[in-house]
């Protein structure tokens, strides 16, 4: 069949000039539009471009082919000024099949590009994704700028020769529509190439077959002369840059947190939607003497981890909400056992199975009363992809300093969304290594529960110390000498010291700062992945006069000292979060504030213009 | 070679040299714990305490090295009473706490003890897990067919029809058989023993520590209080004679008094109790505990159903298998080799990068 592009809206003299732009690349499950989406955005971000990222695929591994419930999008934001949010309307929209789109065409922009693989809109296609007329005749796209490109068979035709089969080469489609994107965007095609060649090192047809679709995008992009634009690099702090995905940037804070802890890393897991990612990671880098153990349950996850913090390695286990709520009562032992532990919690939309691939931040309120009797821990919580880094540092500071378990609060946001990361220097990172205990602490005897006045962290003794062999366990046990106690002014006694101990910890963290003008009235407070929106948002608003400010917290428990302060310089305090009004009910009941909250729980991270709009009504 | 932390990678749970407190020179005294006992008089855990602390001194293995996990029941209280370090942790979930205990840790020689209600009902998924990967522990599954601590329901390996608290009309389950259950997860050691055998107690536990992987002995235990008795058809003077069955590697299996009964295969691939006099000691089965094959330990283990008749007790089954915390560290020595020690900077900075002036 012979190729029948569209011609294009306008011949480019050159290329135009553009700030910013949102991609979103759609397809089915098995059209490998994840790969296209990081690919491109692997590019942009060696380029220099600031960026976003959010994925967004469906629960199931293969839905049925051409259908909607299959349909797997990636969008991108890169910009050559700073950005928050991964865009709310693409402008450019590459759809594979109808399916993808009839699922994404509503988010598009009006007058923005669809990239359209006129091959796959035949009668059945058309009908599995709910036309009744087929979407590139009946004029129904008449107000976007549609490129209709026959990618599938131009691919075929490109990869003759590859020696890959019909149907491996026909898969190579994906590369096709990265060419002509990379063409659009004057991306270069050499990183992609030599990806392609790593990744399929040992089926060397079908390394061929992708380099050679991804050369004959690029070439139709060139000949067909479809628009050209430029997205010039962003200016960023000096140094040097990676691209970096919320989990990866976990996994690489737990390492970084094992050399500076000088503690060998162990990580107990079951696999789970979205958290499986730091498992993968953390099991490569066994010559970091990382050990990773698959459980056979969530249960058993956290167990093994609390049994290697008894055996004085850095104990993590890490999950999302379903898997949360079956270590509660292993987290109660740990506080009862006073053990350092990292509990990493991907929030995903609950309740029970939810919405595994989706974000949500609705695991505030379980993160901090979800266990039985009185069971205080520090909770912290990443921002945006690049500081889960930070997170995993600083809950393996509070946990090993304060010796109680930690639990640090992801989403499926952040865990999958990528952004540019400035690579922090080893050197400045902070030390964060541990005094094991090694003598008697009281005469000649070894009192477990023997606190530090500040901190009031037990030693932690570990087994192999000569002499101070001791007994651990679940049952209440007398402040100091750890044996059992049931004595009703020592459980009192214990009770409130498990509190003081989380209390005293903000002391210890950084104060919460507001940002905004001057005569700002109105405070809007976030946490966790609502960040890069809030922010955004925030600064829309300031830039058309509104008098608003932002605070967003890192530390919900214990909060920083500062927060009541903070709340109380504002007449209003707006608190924007993807579920019910979790933080709202924390700060009412922490510091008798009204609250006016926004809450949204669509498995999406809040649409800025939304949000915007909102917090429009909101501000006096 | 060491991890960060100084921990040798070398030990292994056995030959551990490093003197310490004068190994040697210890005591079944320098084992016991300033913990007052707490056990209802009368009960079974007595006699197994005092046989576990009795063999310690002869492991070899300084106290310091020695771990004991627990979950929750009766049988758990039993790390606070011994001198070594200890973790009483919570209900079924001491197998998992003592894997990461073991594979964090493989100089360390850890002993889980467990009940039935702990072991085989809320905590079967970790204890078969734990029995699957060989991870290095001894288990001790003190099992006295009823749960305890709560005052007396049925457990899983309650028999069927039992009268408790929680089934006045008598329970309708099938009990657990914990030996075929173990061998059918795949374990390495399996034994049996009576917590009133004097000797054969102790004897068990000492084959239990010199295994290396998951070691597991089902003890008969009696709870004087809510089930006494229940192991009579064995304990009894007439039962002790007539039932117990002692496997011994390489022997012909011979039961009662003076050997006079025996166990022979039949064509049919069967098990059967026989008359020695009628059959002839040829025709005996010989017990062969390192047979790697599990399907003839497994036939000894269902010939009782429980401890009502002719039982067997001893090793059903010793065989090697890798270790899992050998693997584990083997792995590690392997990546650091390849790729040499981890270094921080060169990982962050790994994959494509860019510089901003």
């Amino acid at each position: 069949m012979a190729a029948q592009a569209a011609p294009p809206a306008h011949i480019p003299a050159e290329r135009k000039e553009l700030p910013r732009v949102v991609v979103r690349f759609a397809g089915d499950s098995g059209d490998g539009m994840q790969l296209t989406g990081d690919r491109f955005t692997s590019v942009s971000a060696a380029f220099g471009n600031d960026l976003v990222t959010m994925p967004d695929f469906p629960a199931e591994i293969r839905a049925p082919a051409g259908s909607l419930a299959g349909v797997s999008a990636f969008q991108i934001h890169f910009s050559d000024h700073d950005i928050l949010t991964p865009g709310d309307q693409p402008g450019v929209l590459v759809a594979m099949n109808p399916a993808a789109l009839k699922a994404n065409l509503g988010d598009v922009m009006r007058g923005g590009m669809l990239i359209l693989n006129t091959d796959s809109f035949d009668k059945r296609n058309l009908e599995k994704a709910g036309f009744s007329s087929n979407p590139l005749d009946d004029g129904s796209l008449d107000s976007y700028q549609v490129y209709k490109i026959p990618m599938t068979s131009m691919t075929i035709d490109s990869v003759k020769g590859s020696g890959a089969s019909k149907k491996e080469g026909e898969r190579s489609k994906n590369m096709f529509a990265l060419g002509v994107l990379s063409w659009m965007y004057s991306r270069p095609l050499e990183p992609t190439i030599e990806y392609l060649g790593k990744k399929f090192a040992k089926k060397e047809s079908i390394a061929k077959a992708n380099v050679a679709a991804l050369k004959a995008g690029h070439a139709f992009g060139e000949t067909a002369e479809l628009s050209a634009f430029e997205v010039k690099p962003a200016t960023l702090a000096p140094g040097r840059y990676r691209r970096i995905t919320g989990n990866q940037a976990l996994a690489y804070g737990l390492i970084a947190a094992s050399v500076q802890s000088k503690l060998p890393l162990f990580l107990g897991s079951y696999p789970i939607t979205p958290a499986s990612d730091v498992l993968h990671e953390l099991a490569r880098y066994k010559n970091f003497g990382v050990r990773t153990l698959q459980a056979e349950d969530e249960i058993a996850a956290i167990g093994m981890a609390l049994g290697a913090a008894f055996s004085g390695h850095l104990g993590i286990t890490t999950t999302s909400g379903p898997g949360l709520d079956l270590k509660s009562e292993t987290l109660g032992l740990a506080i009862s056992l006073e053990l350092p532990l990292i509990v990493i919690d991907i929030q995903r939309g609950g309740p029970s199975t939810g919405l595994p691939t989706k974000t949500e931040q609705s695991d505030l309120l379980h993160a901090m009363y979800g266990r039985h009797g009185e069971a205080p821990l520090p909770i912290v919580a990443p921002y945006s992809p690049a500081s889960c880094f930070w997170a995993a540092l600083e809950s393996a500071r509070i946990a090993l300093k304060y010796m109680t378990p930690v639990i640090l609060l992801s989403d499926g946001y952040i865990a999958n969304g990528a952004e540019p990361w400035h690579i922090p220097s080893v050197d400045k990172l902070p030390d964060i290594s541990v005094r094991f205990a090694s003598q008697p602490n009281v005469g000649e005897d070894f009192w477990p529960y023997l606190r530090d006045g500040e901190t009031l962290a037990r030693p932690w003794a570990i087994p192999g110390t000569a002499g101070l062999e001791h007994r651990v366990g679940g049952l209440e046990k007398a402040d100091g000498t750890g044996n059992i106690s049931y004595d009703p002014d020592n459980h009192q006694l214990m009770t409130e010291l498990r509190q003081a101990k989380i209390k005293v910890i903000e002391e210890d963290i950084d104060p919460l700062e507001f940002d905004g003008s001057d005569d700002a009235r109105v405070l809007v407070v976030g946490w966790g992945g609502t960040y890069g929106t809030i922010g955004e948002v925030c600064r829309r608003l300031r830039a058309r006069g509104r008098p608003v400010a932002r605070a967003h917290l890192k530390h919900l428990n214990p909060m920083p000292k500062n927060t009541g302060e903070v709340l109380r310089r504002f007449e209003k305090v707006i608190v924007p979060e993807l579920n019910m009004g979790q933080l709202s009910k924390l700060i009412r009941s922490e510091f008798l504030i009204e609250t006016v909250s926004i809450n949204c729980v669509r498995g999406l991270p809040f649409s800025s213009t939304e949000l915007e709009s909102e917090l429009e009504e909101l501000i006096p | 070679m060491t991890d960060h932390n100084g921990h040798s990678l070398d030990e292994g749970g056995r030959g551990i040299t490093e003197a310490s407190g004068g190994i040697g020179t210890l005591t079944r005294e320098d084992f016991v714990s300033d913990q007052e006992v707490r056990w209802c008089p009368g009960c079974g855990d007595y006699a197994i305490l005092a046989a576990v602390q009795s063999i310690m001194p002869e492991l070899g293995v300084p106290r310091e090295k020695v771990v004991f996990v627990s979950g929750i029941g009766c049988s758990s209280r039993f790390p606070y009473y011994m001198n070594t370090y200890g973790v009483h942790g919570i209900h079924g979930r001491a197998p998992a706490i003592a894997t990461g205990i073991a594979s964090a840790r493989p100089d360390l020689q850890v002993w889980v003890v467990t009940g039935d209600g702990d072991g085989l009902s809320i905590g079967g998924n970790h204890l078969i897990h734990a029995l699957r990967r060989n991870v290095n522990l001894k288990i001790l599954l003190f099992n006295n067919q009823i749960y305890g601590l709560t005052k007396g329901q049925y457990s899983p390996t309650s028999e069927q029809g039992k009268v408790t608290k929680s089934t006045p009309f008598g329970s309708v389950e099938q009990p657990f058989n914990p030996i075929s259950l173990a061998l059918g997860a795949e374990a390495t050691f399996v034994a049996r023993t009576i917590d009133v055998e004097r000797k054969h107690l102790p004897e068990m536990l000492r084959r239990a520590a010199a295994h290396r992987g998951s070691a597991f002995i089902e003890i008969y235990q009696n709870c004087n209080i809510f089930n006494d008795g229940a192991f009579l058809a064995l304990t009894s003077k007439e039962g002790r004679t007539q039932n117990r069955i002692y496997l011994e590697h390489n022997r012909p299996i011979r039961f009662d008094r003076d050997g006079s009964k025996g166990i022979r295969m039949t064509g049919a691939g069967h098990l059967e109790l026989v008359d020695v006099s009628e059959v002839g000691e040829k025709e005996l089965l010989v017990h062969d505990e390192h047979r790697y094959d599990a399907g003839l330990a497994f036939a000894l283990s269902r010939l009782s159903a429980g401890p009502h008749g002719p039982t067997p007790l001893g090793v059903f089954r010793q065989v090697e298998r890798p270790v899992y915390g050998d693997g584990m560290e083997s792995q590690l020595r392997a990546a650091a080799a390849d790729q040499g020690p981890g270094d921080l900077a060169k990982l962050l900075s790994s994959g494509d990068t860019w510089d901003v002036d």
